[in-house]
C-alpha cells in the first residue's frame, strides 16, 4: 500500500541524516516514538517531537533505553508503528527487549547511530563497532535484519525499508547509520506519499477463536493482532507454543527458535539489499558500508585510474549478511578488501563466506574519524597479489626486551 | 472466575497457601464489578511469581522482561486510548530493577493501574532478599538477617505523584476488591499493594508459620487507617502493618490529558490528535474495519 500523506513532507529538503531518518520513520506510518537522548542519534527524537503532535503520533521521552524500548514493543502491540533510536551505549541497554521483540515477533524498528565505543568512548565521533552487536547483542539464538545507509537520502530511504521489513517479518529491524551518516547535511528529496511503498501490519483475517498468535503461515511468520480487538491473546518472553502459551520442554525450544532464525534465514534472498559495481571482471573487491562505503570511494576511483580491476559491494542490508553473494565471487576473485570503522568485524563475516576462497583483507580504524583513502588504496594493491602471496607483516614483530 | 482466567492452562504454578492467587481472584471480581469491557482491559506483567499472573488472566496479556512491564504497559497504553491497561507484578520487579520505572510513570501520572504483590523476597528464584524485605528477615542471601533499609512503597509511589496508593493484604479480600475497582476507574497512576505470604520461600524461613498462620497475623497485626501519611506506614519485621487508602488525589490531570492540553494550546487545530491518524497511518484499514464493528 501506499504512504498515508500527512506525514509525508513532499518536496526537496537540506537535511542531515537524523532529520532524515525522523523523515522516513514519518512517511513509513511510525506514529509512536519512545527513546532517551544520546549522542549523536538525539536529533532524531527532536524532529519526531516537533513533528508528530501534527500527525496523531505520540512521542515520549522515557526515563532511559530500556523503558524506551519496551515502550515501543508495547506500542506495536497497541496497533501502531513504532520505533526508538539511540548510540551505543543505549543500544547495549536497548538490547534486553530488543531480545523481548525478537521473541514476541513485534515490528519495531531501532536507528543506532554509531560513535566511537567501548563504553563512553567517543559520544561526538563516528564508529562502526556496533555492527556483530546488532547480530548477536541480545542473548539467545535468534535472526535480525540491519540496514546500514550511507547518506541522508538513505537515511529515508532506508528507515522506511526498514519499517516495512519489520511488518513483513515481525522482527524488529536495526537501522545502523553511523555519526558521520547522521550528522551530514546533504540535499533530500522526499516522494509523494503515492510513490512510496508502505508494508501495512499483517493482521490475521482470523476471529477470535480460531486465532492462534504464533501459528506460524508458510514464510514462517505468523500473523498479528492488536490488544483490545477481543482476541484476548496471551504473548511472552518465554518459550511458547502456537497458542503463546509457555512451554519449558526443549522440543518447543527447538520448534521455536528455529523458527526464528528461518524465517530472516530462509528469507534472507528477499530481504538482501546491496549495490554492486563491475563484479564481472574483477581482481579485487571492496566491501564496505555506511560511511565507509563513501571514503573508500577515492581509493577505488585513483585504483580505476591505475587500470587495477576492483569491484565494490556496498551492503545495505548487513544482516542478514550476504554470504552467498561472497561465497560465489571468492571464486574468481583474488580478495575482498573490507574497510569499517572497528577492528575488524564484518571482515569475519566475510572471511567466514569467502571460506580460504580469496583472500581477505580487513582495513581498520579504532574509530573518531573515517578512513584515509590511501589505506584502502594499499589494501586493494596488496590484494592483487592474491592468495599464496605471503602476507608482508605491517610492521616488523617487536623483540621483547629481556628484564 | 472462568471468563476471566484461561482454564486450559491450570493447574497453576503458584504453591499452595501462595498469597497471589488470592489477588488475581480479587482482579477479577474487581473486573466483574466494574462491568468492564473485558475486550479491552490488558494485563501486563514482569518476572517472577507475581509476573506470571498475566499468563493465567483471559484478557490480552503480556509477560514482558525483569521490571519493565510500567514501560511496556505505558507504550501500550499510549498507542491505543481505548484500552485501560494494568500492571500486576511482585515488588522485586516492580521496585527494585524496575524502581526507575515506576516513579517516572508516576510522576508522568499515566493512566496505568499498577497493582504490587508484595511478599517480601524474590521468590521464583528461591527467596532471596527484595527491595521491600524489612530488616532482620531471613532470606538466602540475607543468611544472617536483612541489614539493609527496606523502601516504603506507598510513601515512594505517593512521593512519585501517584493520584491513588492504597496497601491491602491477601487477607483483605474484599476491601481489596474494592481498592482494586476504585484504582481502576480513577484516572492517572493508581497504585496498589498488596501484602501476601510466600509459604514456600518466606514465611517458613522466618518461622512465621503455615499460610494460615501468616493470614492470622495479618487480622492480628494490621491496622486499617485510611488516609495515613504514607511516610509513617513502614513495615518491620514482625511489626504492625498499617493498611488502607492512604491517597486519593482528585483532579490531576493524566500524561495524555496534559499532553493533549499543552499540544491543543500549542497547535490548536493543527494538533493531529482525534483524527485517529495514526490507525490509517500504520496501513491498518483493517483494524480501523475492526474498530468501526465493535463500537
Ligand atoms: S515461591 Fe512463594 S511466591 Fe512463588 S508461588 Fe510459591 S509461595 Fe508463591
Amino acid at each position: 500500500m501506499k504512504a498515508s500523506p500527512e506525514g509525508v513532507l513532499t518536496g526537496a529538503h537540506y537535511l542531515d541524516g537524523d532529520h532524515a531518518c525522523a523523515e522516513g520513520a514519518l512517511a513509513a506510518g511510525c506514529r509512536f516514538f519512545a527513546g532517551y537522548p544520546i549522542t549523536p542519534s538525539t536529533e532524531i527524537a527532536e524532529r519526531i517531537a516537533r513533528r508528530f503532535p501534527k500527525v496523531g503520533g505520540v512521542f515520549i521521552q522515557m526515563e532511559d533505553e530500556m523503558a524506551s524500548m519496551a515502550a515501543i514493543l508495547g506500542a506495536a502491540w497497541g496497533g501502531v508503528k513504532a520505533m526508538t533510536c539511540t548510540s551505543g551505549p543505549g543500544f547495549s541497554l536497548m538490547m534486553e527487549n530488543i531480545g523481548l521483540g525478537i521473541m514476541m515477533e513485534v515490528p519495531c524498528v531501532v536507528a543506532n547511530v554509531q560513535r566511537g565505543g567501548p563504553s563512553t568512548g567517543l559520544p561526538t565521533m563516528v564508529g562502526q563497532q556496533d555492527m556483530m552487536q546488532a547480530r548477536w547483542g541480545s542473548h539467545g539464538d535468534y535472526g535480525i535484519i540491519a540496514l546500514s545507509p550511507n547518506s541522508p537520502q538513505e537515511c529515508f530511504n532506508r528507515t522506511i525499508q526498514a519499517f516495512n521489513l519489520s511488518e513483513k517479518y515481525r522482527v524488529p529491524v536495526l537501522v545502523m547509520m553511523d555519526e558521520c551518516v547522521g550528522h551530514m547535511t546533504e540535499k533530500v528529496v522526499i516522494p509523494e506519499p503515492d510513490e512510496i511503498e508502505v508494508v501495512p501490519r499483517r493482521l490475521s483475517p482470523l476471529p477470535p477463536g480460531e486465532y492462534l498468535p504464533y501459528a506460524a503461515n508458510g514464510d514462517k511468520v505468523p500473523d498479528m493482532v492488536t490488544a483490545g480487538e477481543g482476541y484476548r491473546i496471551h504473548t511472552t518472553g518465554l518459550t511458547h507454543d502456537e497458542r503463546g502459551y509457555p512451554v519449558m520442554t526443549a522440543e518447543a525450544q527447538d520448534k521455536l527458535v528455529r523458527r526464528l532464525r528461518a524465517k530472516i534465514d530462509d528469507n534472507a534472498g528477499k530481504i538482501h539489499d546491496y549495490e554492486c559495481k563491475r563484479l564481472d571482471e574483477a581482481d579485487v573487491v571492496v566491501v564496505s558500508y555506511g560511511i565507509t562505503s563513501r571514503v573508500a570511494r577515492a581509493a577505488i576511483d585513483a585504483a580505476l585510474d591505475d587500470g587495477l580491476r576492483v569491484g565494490e559491494i556496498r551492503l545495505i542490508t548487513v544482516w542478514p549478511f550476504p554470504s552467498g553473494l561472497i561465497r560465489d565471487l571468492a571464486a574468481r576473485t583474488k580478495a575482498f578488501v573490507v574497510p569499517e570503522i572497528n577492528l575488524g568485524q564484518i571482515v569475519l563475516e566475510v572471511e567466514r563466506a569467502a571460506a580460504g576462497g580469496a583472500r581477505t583483507i580487513s582495513v581498520t580504524h579504532a574509530g573518531g574519524w573515517v578512513h584515509d583513502p590511501q589505506t584502502i588504496y594499499h589494501a586493494i594493491r596488496e590484494g592483487l597479489r592474491g592468495n599464496g602471496a605471503p602476507r608482508k607483516p605491517a610492521r616488523k614483530p617487536r623483540k621483547e626486551k629481556q628484564p | 472466575m472462568e471468563p476471566f482466567l484461561r482454564m486450559d492452562r491450570f493447574p497453576h504454578i503458584w504453591c499452595p497457601g501462595c498469597g497471589i492467587g488470592t489477588v488475581v481472584t480479587c482482579f477479577a471480581d474487581a473486573l466483574k464489578k466494574g462491568a468492564f469491557d473485558l475486550d479491552r482491559v490488558a494485563v501486563v506483567s514482569g518476572i517472577g511469581c507475581s509476573g506470571r499472573v498475566a499468563g493465567y488472566i483471559k484478557l490480552d496479556s503480556f509477560h514482558t522482561t525483569h521490571g519493565r512491564p510500567i514501560p511496556f504497559a505505558t507504550g501500550l497504553h499510549l498507542s491505543n486510548r481505548k484500552l485501560k491497561v494494568v500492571v500486576i507484578s511482585g515488588d522485586g520487579d516492580l521496585i527494585a530493577i524496575g524502581g526507575n520505572h515506576f516513579i517516572h510513570a508516576a510522576r508522568r501520572n499515566v493512566d496505568l493501574t499498577v497493582i504490587c504483590i508484595n511478599n517480601f523476597n524474590y521468590a521464583m528464584t528461591g527467596g532471596q532478599v527484595g527491595p521491600g524485605t524489612p530488616v532482620s528477615a531471613l532470606s538466602t542471601t540475607t543468611p544472617f538477617g536483612n541489614f539493609e533499609h527496606p523502601f516504603n512503597l506507598p510513601a515512594l509511589a505517593a512521593s512519585s505523584g501517584a493520584v491513588y496508593v492504597a496497601r491491602w493484604t491477601s487477607l483483605h479480600v474484599r476491601r481489596l476488591t474494592n481498592s482494586i475497582l476504585e484504582a481502576l476507574t480513577k484516572p492517572g497512576f493508581t497504585f496498589v499493594e498488596v501484602i501476601a505470604p510466600c509459604p514456600t520461600l518466606y514465611t517458613r524461613r522466618n518461622k512465621l508459620g503455615t499460610s494460615i498462620e501468616v493470614l492470622g497475623s495479618y487480622r492480628d497485626n494490621c491496622e486499617i487507617r485510611h488516609g495515613a501519611d504514607p511516610s509513617t506506614v513502614d513495615i518491620t519485621f514482625g511489626g504492625k502493618i498499617v493498611i488502607g487508602k492512604f491517597v486519593d488525589v482528585a483532579g490531576k490531570p493524566t500524561f495524555l490529558e496534559s499532553l493533549d492540553a499543552a499540544m491543543q494550546r500549542a497547535l490548536g487545530k493543527e494538533y493531529g490528535l482525534g483524527k485517529d491518524y495514526y490507525m490509517r497511518s500504520a496501513g491498518q484499514r483493517a483494524l480501523v474495519d475492526r474498530e468501526a464493528r465493535h463500537d
